[in-house]
């Protein structure tokens, strides 16, 4: 079922890697992109060598895959995301503690630090803090940012037809969190850090 | 839908390529043993590609028409994905793109298939030239309007329209050649395509007066005369298997390589403008579906109405 989704996003997207910071090697990674939509994870998950992708998993929205039984099916069930919720109030688990779970139990992860899918003409919104303290509980985990191209033009929010353009996603190189960094410092390098993926060079 | 003659062409070809992969290995064993060469690299990444090409355009000529039609739809399908990837268009453009994509796309193949030449002929330039524009205008959004709905035409003419005319060849009724159509279409893409390589090759060896240096550094005055009189040569000597005697054939393949070049140069100048190399990554060594189809794109629908005009009953 994964293999389908994923061969169609190939077909709609020929999405493209350029791994311009590390190599695609089984390592523990974090890897954090800009979230445009709800395709980004398939995406990034399409693009790795088949060994890695299956120990790697989406970090995605309780309050929203979990708001129709085919979202629930495709991301629960089809992708293994860790659900998390989004609403301090509504929460009965701590989103930190579930990712850090997950990487506890070997797997690799898929983040989007924005929090939403950025439908603003900025490139990418402030960060939440969720990958700062990611960092400080398991700091020897690779975070590696990935800047996803154009997919916000293949499928922007609230339209239902894709439109069939290349994708392609730069792979930096990886952060770690210095000793004593301020939570504010951390996530402007790391926002930086893939702002600066945007304009990659071919 | 083979023909001896098929045979002999494709068998042509693969001793072409033997030959080719031959020369490939030597050099890799004699310069770079252990790779890292990137000139040899990509040379042999070519080969293997044009390997894969052949193949396929074989396949797909044992499979008849529907897999001829079949196959230069996808065809089209990935150029107009390279394409619309650097055009202008905004959120306004999502519909009329996709209508690009699942319905002009298939239903100009439709018609070729149901060989209805009235209208395929004019389905683009007329009907979605007036109608597509209609679908943006619909959703507002003037900001750049004209140059969004110029370049989704220019995209479709070139990624769909042209190519369609590369299958469309099969439908031709030329007295005494019932039958071997297909053979049309091998000689097309033969004598464009190695007028290409071999532009390449004369360019490589004697090239030295740049043709337009500010769009391609790698066309040059000697590499095109020499690629298209020696292709214009291989192909006239291919006549027997043409409708066409030795001198028709002559003057059709100097119009074919002609017509090769410009798609080259044409295509080139929408790149640098664009700022990329290569349309794509998918064909290994070559770059995108548009970088190996672009001469065959300017070629086709000339080939095919001089074809029609003067040897065609239809």
């Amino acid at each position: 079922m994964g293999e389908a989704i994923s061969l169609f996003a190939r077909f709609i997207t020929a999405p493209r890697a350029i791994w311009q910071g590390i190599e695609p090697v089984r390592r523990q990674r974090v890897y954090f992109a800009n979230h445009s939509s709800n395709g980004d994870f398939v995406l990034i998950w399409t693009v790795l060598p088949q060994p890695l992708r299956r120990q790697t998993r989406p970090v995605a929205a309780l309050d929203y895959w979990l708001t129709s039984p085919l979202r629930a099916f495709i991301g629960r069930d089809v992708f293994n995301a860790v659900l998390i919720d989004r609403r301090p109030e509504a929460r009965t688990a701590d989103p930190v503690a579930q990712m850090v779970e997950a990487l506890d139990q070997g797997s690799s992860l898929i983040l989007f630090p924005e929090g939403q899918r950025n439908s603003t003409d900025a490139p990418i919104l402030p960060f939440k803090s969720g990958l700062y303290h990611l960092a400080r509980a398991r700091p020897d985990v690779d975070l590696v940012p990935v800047w996803i191209a154009n997919l916000n033009k293949v499928m922007p929010k609230g339209e239902i037809i894709p439109v069939p353009l290349i994708c392609t996603l730069t792979f930096g190189a990886a952060l770690h969190l210095s000793p004593d960094e301020p939570k504010e410092v951390f996530l402007e390098r790391a926002a930086n850090a893939l702002l600066s993926l945007e304009k990659a060079p071919e | 839908m083979t023909s001896p003659h098929l045979v002999w062409l494709l068998g042509g070809v693969a001793v072409i390529l033997i030959v080719a992969s031959f020369i490939g290995a030597i050099l890799r064993m004699r310069l770079a043993p252990d790779g890292g060469n990137p000139v040899i690299d990509n040379l042999n990444a070519r080969i293997n590609a044009w390997w894969v090409m052949v193949i396929l355009l074989a396949i797909a000529f044992i499979a008849g028409k529907t897999g001829v039609i079949l196959l230069f739809a996808l065809c089209s399908f990935a150029a107009l994905r390279e394409f619309l990837t650097l055009t202008t268009h905004s959120r306004a453009d999502h519909l009329s793109l996709a209508a690009a994509f699942f319905v002009v796309l298939p239903l100009q193949y439709y018609l070729i298939l149901a060989d209805w030449y009235g209208l395929y002929s004019v389905f683009v330039p007329v009907y979605v030239f007036l109608l597509l524009p209609v679908i943006s205008a619909l959703r507002g959004s003037p900001k750049d309007f004209l140059v969004r709905v110029a370049e989704t035409q220019w995209a479709l003419m070139i990624c769909v329209y042209c190519v369609s005319h590369v299958p469309a060849l099969l439908y031709l009724q030329i007295p005494g050649f019932e039958g071997r159509n297909v053979i049309l279409i091998a000689y097309l893409i033969f004598v464009v395509q190695l007028s290409d390589v071999l532009q390449y090759v004369w360019g490589k060896l004697v090239g030295r007066t740049k043709i337009a240096p500010t769009l391609s550094p790698s066309k040059t005055w000697e590499g095109f005369v020499g690629g298209a009189l020696t292709a214009t040569a291989v192909g006239t000597s291919l006549w027997w298997m043409t409708p066409f005697s030795m001198v028709q054939a002559a003057g059709i393949c100097l119009i074919l390589t002609m017509m090769g070049f410009f798609g080259g140069l044409v295509m080139s100048a929408i790149k640098r403008d664009r700022g990329i190399k290569d349309w794509g990554h998918l064909i290994a060594g070559h770059g995108g579906f548009l970088d190996r189809l672009d001469s065959v794109i300017f070629a086709a629908p000339i080939f095919f109405h001089i074809t029609r005009y003067y040897w065609s009953l239809t």
